[in-house]
């Protein structure tokens, strides 16, 4: 059931982004820029907590799940350590995904050629 | 006279972009994304016995070494080009930005072409992603008191 509810959750993520992107003169960057700060906002109504549930990677794909990680991480720091755990504890959950992005494309892009 | 007969003739001469199929591909290859990352998640936790929240952060690192990799053998932008949002919300989407800016810039040398504009396009995700967290997670911080 947790794949049915992934491919419902992501798709309609991407859904609304294609929508946004055929309806408006948006570009991509405003589009996920956009979705990054709805992530957020959900997660200020505990709302996206209860969607990783259901749909579990599904929901930990599209870049909305970026935002709640930050935002979720800083407050489970700021519970810790008050108001100066927002600052230290933002990147904590996505650290992961920041370091492995800067790391293989760093190294990639030293291999391959740009096409084009 | 000239100018409206010429934006007529534009309009009419334009690639008409088809919105339902533009929607229901990027529905449909949005969904698998989710469906591949759920997979990976079950076969490292099944795997390599851990939990599943490690098997997660696995399965993100996998997808973006994959964006990163499909990226650099010239893959990715035609599958873009197909797949619309389909692939640019899902998480490869963010490392096909930084991989194809870093690629772009890679003639300008290692410091001041790939380190310089890594972020160039990632850079927003990642500023309004703070600025927002900061804002939301600061306000809840004041309502609930932490």
């Amino acid at each position: 059931m947790v794949y049915f509810y992934a491919f419902l959750f992501c798709g309609l993520v991407c859904l609304i982004g294609q929508l946004i992107l055929d309806n408006t003169k948006l570009t991509p960057g405003h589009v996920t820029s956009l979705f990054v700060v709805v992530g957020a906002l959900l997660e200020f109504f505990s709302i996206y907590d209860k969607i990783l549930i259901y749909a579990g990677a599904g929901a930990s794909v599209p870049i909305t799940s970026f935002g709640h990680s930050l935002c979720h991480a800083a407050l489970l720091r700021a519970k810790e350590e008050g108001i100066m755990g927002l600052f230290m504890g933002m990147f904590d959950l996505t650290c992961s995904g920041i370091t492995a992005a800067i790391v293989f494309s760093f190294f990639l892009s030293l291999i391959f050629k740009p096409k084009s | 006279m000239i100018k409206q007969e010429y934006k007529t003739l534009v309009k009419k001469n334009l690639p008409k972009e088809n919105r339902l199929r533009n929607s229901f591909v990027a529905f449909f290859i949005g969904g698998l994304m989710g469906v591949l990352a759920q997979l990976l998640t079950d076969l490292y936790s099944y795997l390599f016995e851990i939990t599943v929240t490690q098997a997660t952060t696995f399965a993100i690192v996998t997808l973006i070494f994959l964006g990163c990799l499909l990226t650099g053998l010239g893959f990715f932008d035609k599958m873009v080009h197909f797949a619309r949002a389909g692939l640019i919300i899902p998480i490869a989407g963010f490392a096909h930005s930084m991989m194809s800016a870093t690629l772009e810039y890679k003639k300008e040398g290692l410091v001041t072409g790939i380190g310089a504009n890594m972020f160039k396009l990632a850079g927003t995700v990642i500023v309004y992603g703070v600025v927002s967290a900061f804002f939301f997670g600061l306000l809840n911080y004041i309502i609930f008191g932490g």
